[in-house]
């Protein structure tokens, strides 16, 4: 039986070398993205699409861009890759954690392909990894809430207790307890990316819970709609959500990855791209800031200056010392702040967050 | 405003699309008919529900052109297992992978584009009532007319003459035939019924929960409904209290999470008992009403047969 | 109209041959029109999609990968439906199995006894066939609709895959992201370098079997006879509930290998979410392959393709992935539509006056 099956597959193989047109002489350098979501989840996916289109502005003379939308994460990853590789493109973005494995799989298959993986901590000769320090945004999203508020109940819509998520949850407190200490959190995990519906839910019981602002983790607008017609305050995540709450949004995260896919792409064209690992934030631009919006001067002028003290590094999320939940002072490895490993592990809670870690 | 109001606006929010789904789903497995494509029929009402609304900037013609978006879809299905005598189980599914397919082709152009929510009932005074008030005379046109519809199929069901003929068709189309009711019209009817609801159910979410259109954001709640029909056992007034029911423990989930620090441990359940509980208090409904002597609560006895008449 | 008359003059093997591939036809016709749309040239589109994945010996073996659970599952589904019972749960057994196997997986961490992969393997087809039993068993203890509750177990099912691997398993290397430790215990692969596992062999032997089973034994004819004729069936004194529990029994565990080839093949782990829809597919599978071994075999390959050419089209004409879901919805649509419509034709020949 396997005799038959191999003899069939090289059949295929031998009539396929003899059916493939000859490869038309490409100049272009291809390059191919692969995401986790449609791009029509007008969230994390869709500002990588925002990015992919930077890198085709830019460069679309010298370029050919691809992209493979709502690849799951788990077995079939690892075949999209490689189907771009196949295709052709020589430099492939795989912007999900949970294509970590996959993409170095594919890479041990592909030596010759460039890869960047989003957010991800393994690497290889032919491996890149890349970051944003979110949560330097969300520490001004915290100053601004403390200013705002009038309750003192802020609420969060997070989806899975991973740490990007708790460091930008933490940053957030700091943020907010650098203005006023006693700010309360209040924090719903939908379990889920991206599901408007449930966002949608989260944030209406947040506010039946007196929470008059609502920041967010997930990707869709919808905790925004909800602030808006409740007529609170929010935060958008990701792009600039301020047509879905013009008078709601305060300011937004807004990932910016073009300028960074910009750069690899020249890399790789110029023959200088090496493995390395990015993580970048404010200062670089990998991170912006929406307008501050729906809020008095003086709080404008606070978080501007928070922002260009982020930039400027005077201001640190995690300047020592942290003092974690139970009261007690978390070990200071960067000098006088938590390290980066502190940051991208991180799995417990400031002090002033009364939510029990969940597990 | 206070807590506890707000907690009973959240629940009845996100439990209409399923009762609006779910009661048109009941009148087509009366009549004999297990339709698997609520999903499918849902995200299409989704999808054009908030096309249309976008592009004449009318909610009340987003609204009709979703239930119409739903009956065309159902009448595809209807025409195959009623038409063709084709098999009931596969044809729905086939409608919701298709469903799920071609609201992803048709939506790729409304992406990241916003309306404002349809209006929620004020009437000063009523609506101002402490704790009633935002209840009884708050909530959105959508909220009463699903309440107001599962009344009507109720009525019609068990006040009715043909009410009365659809049950029985349900129960057996043999003998509904021989006494020469048109079984396959009635089905045809009862399926077509359900897709209308089925996809204003869906341009609930698009056009009142959550104004905007994203990939595939009907996640599951066409097989909620779908539940919530047996969970229901087939009465029209135990599906509404069903789906409060399915809203609540959803909900409740939230509001615990938020609430987590001043809670008692045995509250506090992993989300994902919570999240099964709806499927597993649906199978053990099931359960007892199939073991149960009392054959009242049964399923329709002719649920998922197709019936092909003699001449 | 006298249906068994009909049927008697339908079970034509030309017919039930005939009819998969009119549906076929009609699906490629279908996709033409909806390339042509999307402002495509069909004929290229169709080539992108139907073709090209099969001309590169590295999308040939992914089809094989791809197709393996669909084959496996798709065998199961098929011994419940030609009896007559309706599992349409398989994607709920499938992440059973893939659960009780990477459960046994991750107890062998740091250790590869030789008996570890047939441990897993049967740890998921037990696991699978328990899974599979729950519908089989309400239906003959309590006469329970099993289209019902197969179909809410499938929901359960994942939300016991979601605990574990967000809870007790989660790896702790992993940054709280819900993923297991890679497994030290993984199925072979087929020769070096190559993507097929141990699986598809076994894919292929489940279809051998399957075959034998139904056609050369009384067990498969009292399947058989059961669904086609029940009471026909009581009289030869057959019991309808023991083979409810067989074929629920078998096709769960068969759901089950199909999780663990996924899980402790391809992946090499488990990771949230992990269901993939093909539990669903495999009832298409099923039909087109006309509940028959070897049909499904074909029909596996099929859907296989369709897959793989969704991802070609989305990297060569850049249309949405949408379409593959459509192009599967279709195909199922038309190959009821064809089997029924073949039924009809000969009835219109036979009837003088109809009243629809």
């Amino acid at each position: 039986m396997k005799r038959t099956i191999l003899a069939a597959l090289s059949a295929i193989g031998l009539a396929a070398t003899v059916l493939a047109a000859p490869a038309l002489a490409e100049d272009k350098l291809k390059v191919g993205f692969i995401y986790l979501g449609p791009v029509g989840d007008y969230g994390w996916t869709y500002q990588h699409e925002v990015g992919r289109q930077a890198v085709v502005k830019a460069l679309g003379d010298k370029v050919d861009t691809t992209y493979v939308e709502n690849v799951p994460e788990g077995p079939d990853a690892q075949r999209a890759i490689e189907n771009l590789a196949a295709d052709g493109n020589k430099l492939i973005f795989t912007t999900s954690f949970g294509y970590m494995d996959p993409t170095i799989k594919a890479a041990k298959n592909y030596p010759d392909v460039d890869f960047e993986h989003a957010t991800g901590f393994k690497r290889a000769d032919n491996v890149s990894t890349y970051a944003a320090r979110f949560y330097e945004g969300r520490y001004i999203e915290g100053v601004i809430a403390a200013k705002m508020s009038k309750s003192g109940i802020v609420g969060y819509v997070a989806p899975f207790p991973i740490p990007e998520v708790i460091s930008g949850i933490n940053s957030f407190m700091r943020g907010a307890q650098s203005v006023r200490p006693d700010l309360k959190i209040k924090i719903v995990w939908v379990s889920t990316w991206y599901d408007p519906g449930k966002e949608a839910d989260a944030a209406k019981a947040l506010i039946a819970q007196g929470a008059d602002i609502l920041a967010q983790h997930t990707d869709s607008p919808a905790a925004m709609q909800a602030a808006a017609e409740k007529g609170i305050y929010a935060f958008g995540q990701d792009s600039d959500m301020i047509k879905f709450g013009p008078k709601a949004q305060l300011t937004a995260i807004v990932n910016n990855w073009g300028d960074y896919y910009i750069e690899r792409t020249k890399a790789v064209l110029d023959g200088t791209w090496k493995s390395t690992d990015t993580w970048q934030g404010l200062d670089k631009g990998m991170v912006k800031m929406a307008d501050f919006t729906n809020m008095p001067d003086d709080v404008k002028k606070l978080a501007q200056d928070t922002e260009d003290g982020l930039k400027s590094g005077k201001i640190n999320p995690f300047s020592c010392p942290v003092v974690n939940q139970d009261g007690q002072t978390v070990e200071c490895k960067g000098g006088d702040h938590l390290d980066a490993g502190q940051i991208l592990g991180m799995n417990w809670y400031v002090k002033g967050i009364d939510d029990k870690f969940p597990n | 405003m206070n807590f506890t109001e707000a907690v009973i606006l959240t629940i009845i929010a996100s439990s209409t699309p399923f009762v609006l789904a779910g009661i048109g789903e009941l009148v087509a497995e009366r009549s004999g008919v297990l339709n698997l494509g609520v999903e499918g029929m849902m995200i299409m009402g989704t999808i054009t529900g908030f096309a249309t609304a976008y592009v004449t900037d009318s909610a009340t013609l987003g609204f009709i052109a979703a239930i119409a978006a739903g009956m065309v879809f159902s009448s595809l299905f209807a025409f195959m297992t009623l038409g063709l005598a084709a098999n009931q189980v596969a044809s729905g599914l086939a409608l919701t992978i298709l469903g799920l397919g071609l609201s992803d082709l048709v939506g790729t152009g409304f992406v990241g584009l916003n309306r404002s929510k349809i209006p929620s009932l004020d009437i000063p005074g009523l609506t101002d009532l402490p704790m009633v008030g935002p209840i009884l005379f708050g909530q959105d046109a959508l909220v009463y007319l699903s309440i107001a519809l599962v009344a009507a199929v109720w009525w019609f069901l068990y006040r009715s003459r043909g009410g009365l003929i659809l049950r029985a068709v349900g129960e057996s189309h043999v003998s509904a035939h021989a006494l020469g009711y048109p079984v396959r019209l009635i089905r045809f009817g009862a399926v077509l019924f359900g897709g209308g609801c089925a996809g204003l159910a869906g341009a609930y979410l698009s056009l009142a929960d959550t104004p905007f259109w994203g990939t595939g954001m009907t996640a599951g709640r066409g097989w909620i409904a779908l539940a919530l029909v047996v969970f229901a056992s087939w009465r029209p007034w135990r599906l509404l209290l069903g789906a409060y029911f399915f809203g609540a423990i959803w909900i409740g989930n939230l509001h615990i999470q938020a609430l987590s620090g001043s809670l008692p441990r045995w509250l506090v359940w992993p989300p994902q008992f919570w999240t099964a509980l709806p499927y597993l208090a649906t199978v053990i409904v099931l359960v007892m009403i199939s073991s149960g002597k009392d054959r009242s609560g049964a399923a329709p006895a002719s649920l998922g047969t197709p019936f092909v008449p003699d001449r | 109209m006298r249906i068994e008359l009909e049927k008697r003059a339908e079970r034509s093997r030309l017919m039930a041959l005939v009819s998969p591939l009119i549906a076929i036809l009609l699906t490629v016709v279908s996709a033409a029109v909806i390339f042509s749309l999307y402002g495509k040239a069909p004929g290229d589109a169709l080539y992108v999609y139907f073709v090209k994945p099969l001309t590169s010996l590295r999308t040939a073996q992914e089809l094989v990968v791809r197709a393996t659970p669909l084959v496996l599952m798709g065998v199961g589904l098929s011994l419940c439906y030609v009896s007559n019972n309706w599992n349409i749960g398989a994607e709920g057994q499938y992440i059973i199995g893939a659960t009780v196997g990477g459960g046994i997986a991750l107890l062998f961490q740091g250790q590869t006894p030789f008996y570890a992969v047939p441990l897993i393997m049967v740890g998921g087809m037990v696991g699978g066939a328990l899974w599979g039993l729950i519908p089989g068993l309400l239906k003959t203890r309590f006469n329970t609709n099993e289209i019902l509750t197969s179909l809410m177990l499938v929901y359960i099912a994942e939300r016991i895959i979601d605990y574990f691997v967000r809870g007790p398993w989660r790896d702790p290397a992993g940054l709280n992201f819900p993923l297991t430790a890679n497994f030290d215990n993984t199925l072979p692969t087929l020769f070096r370098r190559s993507p097929i596992h141990l699986d598809s062999i076994f894919a292929v032997l489940v279809v051998i079997a399957a075959a034998i089973l139904l056609w050369r034994s009384l067990k498969g004819f009292e399947i058989r006879v059961l669904g086609e004729a029940p009471r026909a069936g009581l009289f030869a004194g057959f019991s309808p509930q023991r083979t409810t529990l067989v074929v629920f029994a078998v096709s769960g565990a068969l759901a089950g290998l199909a999780g663990v080839s996924v899980a402790d093949g391809t992946m090499g782990m488990l990771q949230i979410p992990f269901a993939s829809g093909y539990g669903f597919t495999a009832i298409i599978v099923a039909f087109l392959g006309r509940l028959n071994p070897v049909g499904i075999l074909l029909a596996g390959l099929l859907l296989a393709l369709s897959y793989l050419g969704g991802e070609a089209a989305q990297i060569s004409l850049k249309v949405p992935i949408g379409i593959t879901s459509v192009i599967q919805g279709l195909l199922l649509f038309y190959v009821l539509a064809c089997d029924t419509l073949i039924l009809y034709r000969l009835r219109v020949t036979r009837s003088e006056a109809k009243v629809v």
